[in-house]
Parts: C-alpha cells; sequence; structure tokens
C-alpha cells in the first residue's frame, strides 16, 4: 500500500472547471492536487466544444448557469490577458427568417436584460449584411451581443493548470478514482495508482461527476451524455463571418452556429444527440450532414472544400436543468462542481470564484507572499513584428526552425510546451499547446518530426509517442532494414 | 541585404531544375532555398523505381534521380539554404527566411520561382466520420516513417484512395511484412498510373475496390477496424453496402494539393480547378517576376514533366531578371467540354519563341474521342485518343506562329 498523500485540497477533473478551481485558489498558501483520469488537461468536454464565451442571455434568469454566464463573462478579457490565452470578443448574432423569430429574438434581449448582459441590441436586415455580408440574404435581423468573444477553450484549461501548478499546485494524471470514503479529517481518495487525504474534495469530474458524488453521498442527480459534432474549416475561410453567428432557437432545437475561433479558422456546429456512453465522442455521418444542412441556411456558401477536420464533444446534462453547484451539510468540505454544460465554458471562471469562497467556509485561507498573477508568456512566434523574430532567434537558434508549416510553430515553441508546467507528452498535447498539427495538412508534415522532438526531450523511445490516449501508438516497430542510423 | 537574380523556393525536383536553367540561362546570382536538411524534396523518400524514364531514359529511383540534379547543381555557385524555412514572400520580391544558423533575414531578388510542390489531402478534408484514433495518416507520411526513419506504421493496412503514393505505400507495406486488405477508390476509375496498379496491387493479389469508399473508423486508441461501402453516380456511400475490415491502419491517398501559402498571403491569383497560381506562357504568376511550377502550379504524374516544366520556368525567370520578358495581358486558354484544367491559364504570344506546350487534363474517362484545339474558332489540331483518364496528364503542342494575333484559345473533347 503507498503512502497516503496528503493535501488540503483536491479536485477530481482537470477539465475547464477543475482547473479553473485550481487556479483561483493559487493565490492561498494550501496544499492542492489535481487528481485526472486520462494523460492531459482538457482531454473531455473542456476540448472539444465550440469555444464561445456566451454573453448570457440564453440562460433563465435566477439560475446558476444565468448569474455564472454573466459574471464570467466580464471575467474573460482580463483573465486572458493575465493568463495569456488567446480570446477575442468579436460579439454575437443571433439571427431571424421570419416575424415569429424576430418575437423571439425579443424575449431573448428581454432575458438577457434580466440576466444583466450589457448593451444588447436588435439589428435590422440592412445592418446585418452590411456587417455579414455573406449571410443568407432571407435573414431579416439579428440580436447582437458585443460582449460575446471566443476563446481557444484547451489552451484556458492547460493555462489554469500551469498558472496553478506554478504556484505549488500538483497534478496526477492518468489516475482515475477507484473509490472515496470520509475520514476524520476530511476525505480518503483511493485512486488507480494513490490514496489520497484531503480536507475539501471538489468534484469536477465531467461527464463522470455523479458516479464521484455517489461515492461520497446518497445520489441526488444524474448526467446525460449529449453529443455534438462540428467541423473546422482552414483559416482560408476565415472571413466568412466576423461575428459568433447563432441560429433562433426553435422547437426544432438551438440550431447550428458558425464562428471564427480564436485562432481566426471557422467552426462550425454542434447538432445534439444523446448518446448512452459518454466516451461515444465518434463523428457520424447523419450528423455531420444534419451540422452542414443547417448551417448552409444561414452561410449558403459555406466553402465544403475548406474543411480541414470534423469532431464531436460531449457535455453533461444534469437531470436537474442547471448547474450543480453547491456544498453539502450531510459532508462537510465536499464540493459538486457538476452538469457543467453550456454555457460551463463562459461561466467557469465564475464557478472558480464562487467555489473558492464555498472552500473558505471550511478553511482558513491566507495569502501567499510570493504569489505569481500571471502566467510565463507563450512565445507564438508566427505573431512577432519582423524585428522581433530576428532577436529571438538570435538568442535561441531553435526559434530558427519551423515544424509547423501550416501554423509557422518553431522548435523551440515546441520544446517549451514540453518542459513547461502541465507539459505536453503526445502529439495531440503539443498540438492543442502550439496548434502544430491543428492546421490544413493536419500533422501530415509535422507529425514525424514532433516524434523526433517529443522522443529526444523526454528521452524516451520514439515507438512509445502516442497520438492521444498513452494507448494510441503511432509506430508498430521497425521496418525490416538492418544497420540503421 | 542579399540580393539574388532569382531564387527557387523549395529544392525538389522543381526548384532543382529551376534553379539550374536559370543559371545556364544567364542568370548571375541564383539561390535554392529548402526547408528540409537535403535537397531532392518528396523524391528522397520515393525509393521505388520509375523515375527518369523520359529525362533520362533510364529507370531510377526517387534519390538517384534527385542526386543527378543536386550534383549538377553543386557543380555551379548557386547557393543552397537548407534547413530554411521561407516565412513570407512581398510584392516587390522580397523574401523573408529563417533558419537556426543565420536567423530571420530579408533577401530580394529580381525574379522568384515558387517551387515547393503539394501537400496531401487529409481525412478531415473528406470529413470520413467515426472515432479520431492514431494509426490514420496520410500515404506520404506513412512512406516518410517507413523509408526515412525506418519505423512500421501498420501492420493490417486498408488503403483509402488510389492515387500513386498509395498504390506504392501498398506494394511498400506488403514487402515490409504488412497485409494490405484492400484499396478502396472512389471513383470508378484509379487515379494511379496503369503500371502502379499492375506493379503494386495486381503483382501482390491486393484487391481494389472501385466505386468504394471508406464510411466509419472505429477504435479507441488505434484504429480497430473501418467499413467500406459502395457508392452510387453521385458518389454518396449506399446504405446497407459496408463491409467491416479488421485492421490497425488506414492510409490515405486521397489527392494532392498545392502549397499555396505564400502565394495566398501575397494575393497572387489562384485558379479554382489546379487549386494553385494562375500561370501565364513564361509560368509565370499574377504577380510578374514570381514564377511557380511543378506542383504548385498543378500536380503532376510523373516528375520528367515537372522537370521539363521547371526549365521552362527556370528560362523564363532568369529572362525576367535580365530585363527580356514582355509584359502586359495575353489571351486564356480556355477549357472546354470534358477538360478539367489547362496549364498555363494566360497566353502571351509575344514571348512564345518556341512551341507552346499546353497542359491539360480532361475531368472523366473517355474512349474513342479526340482532342481539339481551336485557335479563333478555327481547328488548328485534332488528336485521336483510344483513352482518356483524369489519372493521366495530356498535353498538346502549340506552333508559336499560330499565338501570334490570336483572340481566343480552346480546348476541348470531341466524340469520334
Amino acid at each position: 500500500m503507498n503512502k497516503c498523500k496528503k493535501y488540503d485540497v483536491i479536485i477530481v477533473g482537470a477539465g475547464v472547471s477543475g482547473t479553473a478551481i485550481a487556479s483561483a485558489m493559487a493565490p492561498y498558501n494550501l496544499s492542492l492536487c489535481v487528481i485526472e483520469k486520462t494523460n492531459d488537461i482538457s482531454n473531455g468536454a473542456s476540448k472539444a466544444n465550440s469555444g464561445i464565451v456566451h454573453a448570457g442571455y440564453d440562460a433563465k434568469p435566477d439560475t446558476l448557469m444565468s448569474r455564472f454566464n454573466v459574471r464570467g463573462n466580464a471575467m474573460y478579457p482580463g483573465l486572458c490577458e493575465r493568463l495569456d490565452v488567446p480570446f477575442k470578443l468579436i460579439g454575437s448574432y443571433v439571427v431571424a427568417f421570419n416575424s415569429k423569430e424576430l418575437k423571439i429574438l425579443q424575449e431573448l434581449k428581454e432575458r438577457g436584460e434580466k440576466n444583466g448582459v450589457p448593451d444588447l441590441k436588435i439589428l435590422n436586415a440592412d445592418e446585418v449584411h452590411s456587417n455579414e455580408p455573406k449571410l443568407n440574404p432571407e435573414i431579416i435581423g439579428a440580436l447582437y451581443a458585443p460582449t460575446a468573444g471566443v476563446v481557444s477553450p484547451y489552451e484556458l484549461s492547460i493555462a489554469f493548470m500551469e498558472h496553478a501548478m506554478d504556484n505549488g499546485a500538483e497534478l496526477s494524471l492518468e489516475n482515475p478514482v477507484t473509490d472515496i470514503n470520509r475520514s476524520d479529517n476530511g476525505f480518503i481518495v483511493k485512486t488507480k495508482n494513490d490514496t489520497f487525504e484531503a480536507k475539501i474534495l471538489i468534484n469536477a469530474a465531467g461527464a463522470y461527476a455523479d458516479k464521484i458524488h455517489n461515492m461520497v453521498m446518497e445520489p441526488s442527480f444524474t448526467l446525460f451524455a449529449r453529443r455534438g459534432e462540428y467541423f473546422l474549416l482552414d483559416k482560408y475561410a476565415g472571413h466568412s463571418v466576423d461575428h459568433v453567428i447563432f441560429q433562433c432557437p426553435s422547437e426544432l432545437g438551438k440550431g447550428v452556429l458558425i464562428a471564427p475561433t480564436a485562432h481566426e479558422n471557422i467552426i462550425v456546429g454542434p447538432n445534439a444527440e444523446d448518446v448512452d456512453d459518454p466516451e461515444a465522442v465518434e463523428t457520424t455521418q447523419n450528423g455531420l450532414n444534419e451540422v452542414w444542412g443547417s448551417a448552409l441556411r444561414t452561410l449558403p456558401n459555406l466553402p465544403k472544400e475548406q474543411v480541414i477536420t470534423t469532431f464531436s464533444g460531449m457535455r453533461a446534462e444534469p437531470s436537474t436543468g442547471d448547474f450543480i453547484i453547491r456544498d453539502y451539510d450531510e459532508a462537510p468540505g465536499f464540493i459538486d462542481v457538476a452538469g457543467i454544460k453550456s454555457p460551463g465554458l463562459s461561466a467557469a471562471p465564475a464557478i472558480a470564484e464562487y467555489v473558492s469562497d464555498l472552500v473558505k467556509k471550511h478553511i482558513h485561507l491566507v495569502e501567499k507572499d510570493n504569489y505569481k498573477p500571471e502566467r510565463r508568456k507563450i512565445i507564438r512566434f508566427h505573431t512577432l513584428t519582423h524585428e522581433d523574430k530576428a532577436k529571438l532567434v538570435k538568442n535561441d537558434p531553435l526559434y530558427g526552425r519551423i515544424i509547423c508549416r501550416c501554423e509557422g510553430v518553431t522548435e523551440a515553441e515546441i520544446v517549451d510546451c514540453i518542459h513547461r508546467n502541465a507539459g505536453a507528452h503526445t502529439l495531440d498535447a503539443v498540438k492543442r499547446r502550439t496548434r502544430s498539427g491543428g492546421g490544413r495538412c493536419q500533422g501530415g508534415f509535422c507529425g514525424p518530426r514532433i516524434i523526433d522532438i517529443l522522443s529526444r526531450e523526454l528521452n524516451i523511445a520514439k515507438e512509445t509517442i502516442c497520438k492521444d490516449s498513452s494507448a494510441s501508438r503511432i509506430i508498430l516497430g521497425e521496418t525490416k532494414g538492418e544497420g540503421k542510423q | 541585404m542579399m540580393h539574388y537574380d532569382v531564387i527557387c523556393i523549395g529544392g525538389g525536383p522543381a526548384g532543382l531544375a529551376a534553379a539550374l536553367s536559370a543559371k545556364e540561362n544567364g542568370a548571375e546570382k541564383v539561390c535554392i532555398i529548402e526547408r528540409d536538411l537535403e535537397l531532392g524534396g518528396i523524391l528522397q523518400q520515393c525509393i521505388h523505381n520509375g523515375f527518369g524514364l523520359h529525362t533520362f531514359k533510364e529507370d531510377l529511383t526517387g534519390p538517384e534521380y534527385a542526386q543527378r540534379f543536386i550534383e549538377k547543381v553543386k557543380e555551379t555557385d548557386i547557393e543552397i539554404k537548407t534547413d530554411t524555412m521561407v516565412l513570407e514572400i512581398g510584392k516587390d520580391r522580397s523574401v523573408y527566411i529563417l533558419n537556426p544558423n543565420e536567423g530571420y533575414q530579408k533577401l530580394s531578388a529580381n525574379a522568384i520561382v515558387l517551387t515547393m510542390g503539394c501537400r496531401e489531402r487529409t481525412r478531415g478534408a473528406l470529413a470520413i466520420p467515426g472515432t479520431r484514433p492514431a494509426g490514420v495518416m496520410t500515404a506520404g507520411t506513412a512512406q516518410r516513417l517507413v523509408n526515412i526513419e525506418g519505423y512500421m506504421v501498420g501492420k493490417k493496412v486498408v488503403i483509402l484512395g488510389s492515387g500513386d503514393i498509395g498504390l506504392i505505400m501498398a506494394r511498400r507495406m506488403t514487402l515490409e511484412g504488412a497485409k494490405v486488405l484492400a484499396v478502396a477508390e472512389l471513383m470508378p476509375y484509379s487515379s494511379g498510373l496503369t503500371r502502379n496498379i499492375v506493379q503494386c496491387l495486381d503483382d501482390y493479389q491486393i484487391p481494389l475496390l472501385l466505386q468504394h469508399t471508406v464510411t466509419n473508423i472505429y477504435g479507441k486508441n488505434r484504429v480497430e477496424s473501418v467499413d467500406i461501402s459502395e457508392v452510387n453516380d453521385k458518389f454518396e456511400s449506399i446504405p446497407g453496402t459496408e463491409k467491416n475490415f479488421e485492421c490497425d491502419t488506414l492510409l490515405l491517398s486521397v489527392g494532392l494539393l498545392p502549397e499555396i501559402e505564400l502565394p495566398f498571403a501575397a494575393d497572387i491569383v489562384m485558379d479554382k480547378r489546379t487549386r494553385g497560381p494562375r500561370v501565364n506562357e513564361s509560368m509565370e504568376t499574377s504577380i510578374p517576376g514570381i514564377f511557380a511550377c511543378g506542383n504548385i502550379a498543378h500536380v503532376h504524374d510523373l516528375v520528367d514533366f515537372v522537370t521539363i516544366e521547371s526549365q521552362k520556368a527556370g528560362n523564363f525567370a532568369a529572362e525576367f531578371a535580365k530585363g527580356n520578358l514582355q509584359a502586359g495581358n495575353g489571351i486564356c486558354s480556355l477549357a472546354g467540354e470534358g477538360i478539367s484544367y489547362i496549364v498555363p491559364q494566360e497566353i502571351r504570344a509575344n514571348n512564345c519563341k518556341k512551341d507552346l506546350e499546353l497542359y491539360f487534363r480532361v475531368n472523366r474517362v473517355f474512349d474513342n474521342v479526340k482532342i481539339v484545339l481551336r485557335i479563333d474558332d478555327r481547328i488548328i489540331k485534332e488528336i485521336k485518343k483510344r483513352h482518356l483518364a483524369p489519372g493521366e496528364m495530356e498535353s498538346i503542342k502549340v506552333k508559336a506562329e499560330l499565338l501570334l494575333n490570336a483572340e481566343s484559345l480552346k480546348l476541348e473533347i470531341v466524340n469520334n
């Protein structure tokens, strides 16, 4: 039996909620560990979603969803500046095709105002089409929300975790929780590899948050897996739209969105399909057809030849209809952060702020002397000026070698992302951190080169380098040839 | 700032031939910029034979073919910058380069030749549904890992697309001990060369499934199987026809696309069909003094034709550098019935000192037809063809004097 590892706070799940909470706890003198069942940060719902920071008019007033969405939205610009995360405040449109939909826009506007969303405005057809000339000419109006934005959701989660670790937090990957018991000091958390003890246990286990909850106390909610499928388009399609374009919610559903991403691709999706298995993140022909067909209604000339990849993501839909974020008198020190469906990404910073207040009820928090509020800046070579590029290469020749030609990522950036806190160990992890392999050739050119770099930097055999999960090996052995270099 | 007469961006077969030709035609300072550690481009991983049958009347491997040009280049004072990426080109023919030794630099040139070749279409571009496991890769990436790095990328393999790289990799993987279960092809015909179908599939009893495509990919970590379905005339998969193939690898050979980052960013005009820059009789793009040849202009079947086209581009680049090329607009070469594209897309007769070769592809399979060339609606040439397929690039020669004062040129396929 391994020695029991003791922490003040344990967070189960390294998605955007769990890592946001870890980051929000970073100013305080406490021991904290994030336990994650997969081999990277942001590997569930947090990596595969629309990446929209919603303004906050969707959720019904007086729900946790509306409260944390509006507050979270307001926190985003400063937060992303501080943690150096790609974020763009581009505003959103909900478009209407007829007078019935115009009426719904009015209702959304009123609801948004009740929720505290600032500066909502109904645009007429002329205003819509002069700002977004490629939209379907049949659109007759739109609800404009200037505070909506787009963020890179996995980079945000990674930044949260790195920031927490820069300030002393720990991370335990590939370590699924198997059992939880209460102890005199709080909770004993048994995992695949270890036993932990914590005064405060925060359940941010995404699609599995109901299972974790049920290990601690009586069941009080269930989660359903709802899958959404997406297309991602090349930057060549970059200016298809300049705002997040939502369809008007109707009896047929929420409709699909078309939006520029934080990296200036175009994202199209999602549909919504209830599935039994939260791991069933495959795409389907029917689902993809549904998404594309629906998107054409918004943008009739959406360029199919610019699609560079498709993917699907899973939402944890709670049986309660609202986020479940609370502590319990019957289990002091246990906090649920569950059912974080859309707008969970938008709400994450505000959820984290609220949860850290809940923690304060249970343990006395003292601020650190040496707290580092900012994450060490990430150098994104392709964004620099000619002069800065020249200066950088002079100091570090690895900035002089482009590894990913599509996204213009240098070897130095890849080496840096491997050695940072919460660093990359797989091809997909490098992609999430640097964009290398996320461009139009989808790693065809840089893939073999990144295998070399990972192998060299981590001092592990090339055969053991994985695409994503730790069983996703790319190389299956050597060729027959002898006398290799 | 270093100044050159001609800079070739890309040191594969196109760049090597263009640089040599520019040098031979009087350009003094010539430079080849190559992002890899060695010259030769994709030829270095093409260790099979079949290269050079036209150019050298010999049957060479890819590296041997490249080496002939590399040695010739090394006999000249052509400057070679390897491990160097071009990040940006300007309308003023500035070239921003980056490498670990010299850092970030601005070069300038009288003429630039774009010789960056092409890249492979991916799974994402086809939007093949299913999971996203390891073991799905393009045939060219697999070829690099197997032939250059010496690693096996799969043991039980399905190949989608019967392009030449896919066919070559079917044989290569078989020789390395893998089992290639099938090659699925969406079209009713292969886009690969006939000789490759015979030598890479038939000789190893690998089935070629025409009018089939991969409709699902299974496996959470590594590929576990794929579904292959029949498709109808609209290329839609037919429900109920899917067959499951257990495999650990899916290789894709589903088309090549010109590598157009640099010309796109420089606002060079592109051709919707070739998806490369539009070029004129001199292989010059819409920006004067910037030329394009080889697979960036249009994807070729044989390296020999890349060489011929690039020699021409290098020659005209040298002429431009010396101030001998006539500017101005020309006539468009019109792709009529049955023709997918023609290169060059524009012709300025006053620069056609020699006969002009038009390269083109047909847009579907034809039997017993003729290729008809018209200038100003007059039939200039008719060539009877027993068989034409999009997989094989065709060419037709036009006499220079016929182009003088021509107002239109059109190519079409007509029934016999």
